[in-house]
This record gives structure tokens, sequence and C-alpha cells, in this order.
């Protein structure tokens, strides 16, 4: 199906996506269209123009492709499936997701990744390609985030990141991490386990990018951070 | 520091003429209180390990077990009480948060003890429950704006998506992880037998449990835990949780211990794991983006589910019920500061929040003021006690009320305060298998609906009494209610009269 996005409300555009039996479809015109693929499965949505905030709530299995900037919430909760976006996001991409994928040609906002978790066979990846606000993988319970910077210099990711993280780690490529990282993360070079993740990730990365070569990548500067716990607020307290 | 012993506040009593030494209150108590003595012959106790949960009292064979508190006490002073020196001692020698579990336990007014329902006498008479029909069912949810016909002069349906239920009263949320699951197995059941819903919290739905779907919210809080596609699908309604009455402001966090296979599975997070919600939703901070996520699971369950979003009452709880009615929620919870939890720091629940009697009062009026009233439902909770409670909190402008804490005791709680421990003696807030076993669902079961069919009962009698045959005529009823012992200004905002007036 081939649907145009203009003069359509987010609720007529969605509505007609969720009652086509097409599993390809093409929007086009898109303006600030919200929730577009929430909750979906099995579905091939390629969307030209800029969606709006909550691009892929919840998604179970379709996969979106945006030529173009999205906004924010990018695949908030997603449990399954992958989002591509050529162009930047928005902020909160990837809140609490679960599985899946989210590439990220270039910029991300403040606060993504948060409460990114894993759980048996899902382990949820984003990959930015420029850099990341402030924030990044705050509360971290599982996954992968990874930050390549490219196409600028010095530190890619923004201040404040990682805290309260428990689990889950994030590959930052370049020399350099901001000077306000949480207590609850360690600093590591990534070992070879770690780093034959990296390749996988930044592999099935540069099929969607192919301007972007893994193996050269490969050959740069990655900091590894984890959590130094997973119960990060093992506070002491007192029954009374 | 030797100077911190603190003196228990109850001590275990045994009549040792009565006692067989037949060991079943060392069987029954998980914190170890009770034990054999070989050198004096008899079972001893240790005071300073009892929780006050009765157990052992209730499972003695020959009653031979009472608990009293302790006529041990600092000396009498009105500011620094023993409660307040022991909770200095404590944090002076721990360095840690205090921490307590269920409702706010200190002495603020209760506002439900100082209204009183009207009832007819001659003029406008009272009706008999049991040989007039009494309507107690009703619908939560928006209502429309007006009466539409289509063009055959047909009456359209243009009722947004709503919830019925046959008593006006819902078990409010409890995660797995917080009770058990035979708790949650109780309360399902309970939920389907009377036509009305229990709340999963935001421990995720057990596998076990879809099977009562119908009659299910399932909610969704800051962590997402559990959520994902089928489990939306499932629910009969979701609710948002913002806030919760016995902990404004603040999140969950479900230590690692309590996070075992099953509840990591139902979870969705691995074992032993660290369950945290903060406090935020990190990506709301407006009504508007309150309005986003109220949408986004709109969209992600194709407009087929009512979406209740929870907040707990506190100072400007009116605008912020205002702001909601906007957001495209269908139906509103408001948990007062009495509210119960498994686990909260004791300083932000005995002194953070507002009463709910207050707060629904309050919602109730600005939503009328404002024309938005019909927008949304509201449900009161926050410690809602008797049928008489609930009574008045539909006059003042509740919907339907939920229930917890009442629901726990019906399954055997007894209010001791220690669910942070993880070692309830009555299977409820515990995760230990030989602990929940003691909770039988299909009994706990039983004991709930006898619970909510008898408050129903009662609250047809006080509507009838009122000459009141319909829950929904009696909803904002405020003319049916008095107060007593209040002053002008708890009036007004209640917006009642003084008894006698």
């Amino acid at each position: 199906m081939k649907l145009s996005g203009k003069n359509l409300s987010f609720q007529e555009l969605n509505e007609a996506v969720r009652d086509t039996t097409d599993e390809h479809i093409e929007l086009c015109d898109i303006l600030g269209h919200r929730y577009i693929g929430a909750g979906s499965s099995g579905r091939d949505i390629v969307i030209e123009g800029v969606p709006g905030n909550a691009l892929g709530a919840y998604l179970s299995g379709s996969s979106l492709t945006v030529k173009g900037n999205a906004q924010d919430a990018v695949g908030d909760t997603m449990n399954d499936g992958r989002i591509i976006i050529s162009g930047s996001c928005g902020d909160t991409a990837g809140y609490a997701m679960r599985g899946g994928k989210i590439y990220i040609g270039g910029n991300a906002g403040y606060r993504v990744g948060i409460h990114m978790k894993e759980y048996g066979a899902h382990s949820p990846i984003i990959v930015i390609g420029g850099r990341a606000g402030a924030f990044l993988g705050e509360y971290q319970a599982g996954g992968t985030i990874v930050v390549l910077g490219l196409g600028g210099s010095g530190c890619p990711i923004g201040g404040y990141c990682g805290t309260g993280m428990h689990g889950g780690r994030m590959f930052i490529r370049g020399t350099v991490l901001p000077g306000t990282l949480s207590d609850q993360v360690l600093v590591e070079e990534p070992d070879r386990h770690s780093r034959l993740l990296l390749k996988e990730i930044l592999s099935d990365y540069c099929r969607y990018f192919p301007e972007v070569s893994a193996n050269s990548l490969l050959k740069d500067h990655f900091f590894l951070l984890t959590p130094n716990t997973k119960n990060p607020f093992k506070q002491l307290y007192t029954a009374c | 520091m030797s100077g911190d012993f603190l003196y228990p506040d109850y001590e275990i009593i045994r009549d040792f003429s009565r006692c067989t030494v037949c060991h079943d209150c060392e069987r029954q108590c998980a914190n170890g209180c009770h034990s054999y003595n070989e050198k004096l012959g008899r079972m001893v106790a240790d005071n300073a390990k009892c929780v006050v949960c009765h157990r052992c009292v209730s499972m003695c064979p020959v009653s031979a077990l009472k608990i009293v508190k302790t006529d041990h006490t600092f000396k009498q002073n009105a500011n620094w009480t023993g409660d307040v020196i022991g909770d200095i001692y404590r944090q002076a020698g721990s360095g840690g948060v205090l921490l307590s579990s269920m409702g706010n336990p200190q002495k603020y007014p209760i506002y439900w003890d100082k209204i009183l329902i009207n009832a007819s006498q001659v003029t406008n008479p009272s009706i008999d429950p049991l040989r007039e029909p009494m309507e107690t069912k009703l619908f939560l949810g928006g209502r429309p704006d007006r009466v539409e016909y289509d063009e055959k002069g047909q009456l359209k349906d243009n009722l947004p998506v709503h919830l019925s239920t046959q008593v006006p009263v819902l078990f409010s949320a409890m995660s797995y992880g917080s009770i058990s699951r035979n708790a949650h197995e109780a309360l399902a059941k309970a939920a389907a037998a009377l036509g009305t819903y229990y709340n999963t919290g935001e421990g995720g739905l057990h596998e076990d449990f879809y099977q009562y779907a119908d009659n299910t919210i399932v909610q969704v809080a800051s962590g997402r835990f559990g959520v994902h596609k089928r489990y939306l699908d499932a629910g009969a309604a979701i609710e948002i949780k913002m806030g919760q009455g016995a902990k404004p402001g603040i999140g969950g966090h479900l230590p690692g211990s309590k996070i075992t296979e099953d509840v990591s599975r139902t979870r969705m997070i691995p074992e032993g794991t660290d369950a945290i919600s903060p406090a935020p939703h990190h990506d709301i901070y407006s009504i508007e983006d309150l309005r986003q996520l109220v949408y986004s699971l709109k969209e992600a369950t194709s407009y087929k589910k009512p979406i209740i979003v929870k907040i707990a009452a506190v100072h400007n709880v009116a605008a912020i019920a205002s702001g909601i009615a906007r957001s495209g929620a269908d139906i509103i919870a408001i948990d007062g500061f009495r509210g119960g939890t498994g686990a909260a720091p004791s300083r932000i629940r005995d002194n953070v929040g507002i009463p709910i009697e207050l707060a629904l009062a309050a919602v109730d009026e600005r939503l009328r003021q404002e024309g938005i009233r019909n927008n949304v439902s509201i449900i009161a909770g926050g410690s809602i006690r008797s049928s008489a409670d609930i009574v008045k909190a539909i006059a003042l402008g509740a919907d339907a009320v939920y229930i917890a804490t009442a629901a726990l005791l019906a399954l055997g709680c007894h209010l001791c305060r220690a669910c942070q421990l993880g070692r309830c003696n009555w299977g409820i807030a515990t995760q230990r298998p030989d602990l929940t076993a003691r909770l039988d669902p299909d009994a706990g079961a039983r004991r709930l609906v006898n619970l909510v069919t008898a408050w129903n009962h009662e609250i047809k009698e006080m509507m009838g009494g009122m000459g009141i045959n319909s829950i929904e005529a009696l909803r904002g009823n405020r003319l049916m209610l008095r107060g007593i012992g209040l002053t002008e200004k708890e009036l007004s905002i209640l917006g009642i009269k003084h008894a006698g007036e």
C-alpha cells in the first residue's frame, strides 16, 4: 500500500495502516504524524518525511524505515522489530525497550535508551551514528547502546551518562568520555568477547548504512561502559 | 553502642498452663520468634523478632499465646515520644532510611468518620432493597456530550470505550512480586466472580492469569516491567501509574532478592536484578507528554481499551486532575495518603500527600466547574475501609472505589506492616514457597467475594434509606452528606453542610 499523509490526522493515517492487509506499506508526506506502527508486527513500513513522536511504540516485530529525521520517543517500550532512521531523532528513543533494534544515522537527543532492559533471548540494540545527548542509558538494565560520533570530534555523548545503570552495556567510540559519568558506571577497554559483539552489531548496522565501514570503525578506540553492580540502590534500609 | 538497645514494643505472652509444647508456633513463624529451650523444658519467645502478625496466636491449637503492647516505656514526653526516640537510635546506629509498609498509621483526621449519611423519613420514602430492584452496576469511562441519531432516527452508539462493573468496588494495583502468586490468583478469581476488576500493578501479567483477562486492569508504570503488545491487548483497561498514595513523588524499588524465577519471567527482567521504577516517567514532564503516552497506548490497542491515569492525592490534585481529564484519559484514579504499599520510606508514607476525602471533593468540584466532569470517571482509593466509606466517597463525587488493604485483610493480612521483610507468615507479601503455600487461592477468592457481596448489600441498604435506587444517582449527591465536628473550611472543601443544617 502506498499512502500520503497529506491532510490526514495521525488517527486517520494509523487506522489506514492498521486496516490494510498489505505487509509492505509506503507512507509519504509524513509531517509529525504520531504513533506510526505502534504495537504492530509483521509490517514493513517505509516512511518519507518526518514522523511524529512515539514512532513504533510497543513495536512487536515490524520493520520501520524512515528516510529523514524522526522526533521524540522512537521505539518506546518496543519489544521486537527494527527501526532505521537515516537522519537524526529526538529525545528518549528506545525508552524501556526490551528487544529489537534502533539504528540512527545521525544524532540522537537526550535520555536515549533510558530503562532499556533485556530478558531471555531478547536483547535490544541502539546504534547512533552521530552524537547522543545527555543522560544516555540512565537506569539501563540490559541491552547494548553504541555511539559512533561519526563526522564529529571529541566526546560523542553528553553528561550524566548511565546514572542508575544496573545492566547491559554501552560502546562509545572515541578517546574522551564526559567528566560527569555516574559512579555506577565501570569504564573498561572492550575484551575479546565484547569486541566480537561490537563487530556483529556494526556489521549489521552497516548493511543499512553502506557509507559506513564496520571494519574501519573497528580499528578505532571504543570505551566499554558496564554497570558496577546489578543492585545499584542496595541502600541500607532500617525497619521501623 | 549498647545504649541503642530498644525494648520491643510488643511482648509475646505464653500461658504455660495451656502450652503443650507442640512446636506449632515455631513452625508457623518465619521470623524465628519461637524456640524450644531444653534447659527450661519449655517453649520460649524472642520478642525482638516479633512483627505482631498474629500467625502463632491464630494457629496455636490450645490458645496459649497472646501478644500485648509492652508497658515498658521511656519517660513520658508528649514531644519526644518513644517512637521518635527509637527511630533516632535506629538511624544513628545504621545510617539507613527508615522503611515500612502498608498505609499511613499516624493520627491525622479521618474525614469518613466525620461525615454522616442521610435517610428519608415520611417524604421521598426509603426503598427496601430486599423487595425493590437496586442498581449497583456502573460504567467507567467518558460520557458522550450529546445523544446522537442517524438518518433513520435510530440512536447512535457514540459511547466511548468503558469498563462495566457489577459493584462499585475494584481491587487496586498490587504487583506480582510485592504480593504472592496465590494472592494474585485469589484477587483474579474474586474479580471474575464479582464482575469487577483486579489490577496487575506494574509486575506484568503471569502467564496463568491471562484466563482472567476480561477482569484484569494492566498497569504501565515508569519501569514498564512486563509491558508488551499481548499484555496490553489482554487487559480490559490499561492504567498508567503516575503516583501512589503511600509514597507520592517517589518510585518503586523491588529488591533483586524478591525477583525469583517466576517473578522474573512475569516482569521480563533477569533473576536477581533490582526492579527499579523511578519516581517520574522520564518521558513525561507535562500534560502534553502524558497525552502522548495515553494516545500511544490507545493507538497500540486500536482504541479498544479505556485508559486510566492513577495519581497520588497531593496539594494541587484538582489542577492535575483537570489536566488529566483533558489528556484523553478515560478514568482518573486518585490514591489518598492512607493507601497501602509493600514498602515505602516511613517519612514519606507518614508525611506526604493529603487525605482522599478532601482530594476527591476538590477534584470533582474542579472538573464540574470546568464542565469536563463527564470526560472522565473517577476511582477513589487510599483507605476505603467499609461500605459506609464507599457510599460517602460516591456521594463526594467518585464513580467507584479501589480497595487493596481491605482486600488483603480479607485474605488474612493482620496489618503488621512488615511487608518489606518478605517473610509474610500469611503467604501474602512474600515469595517464599513454604509461606505462599499457606494461602489457598480458592478460599481467598471466596473470602473476597464474601466481603464485597456483603458490602454491596450494605450499600444497597444505605441507598434505599436515602430513597435512591441507582448508584449513578448517588454520585456527587453531596446533599446526602453532613459533616460532624468539622470547620467551615473543611466543610467548604468537602462541599457539604454541617449536621443540623
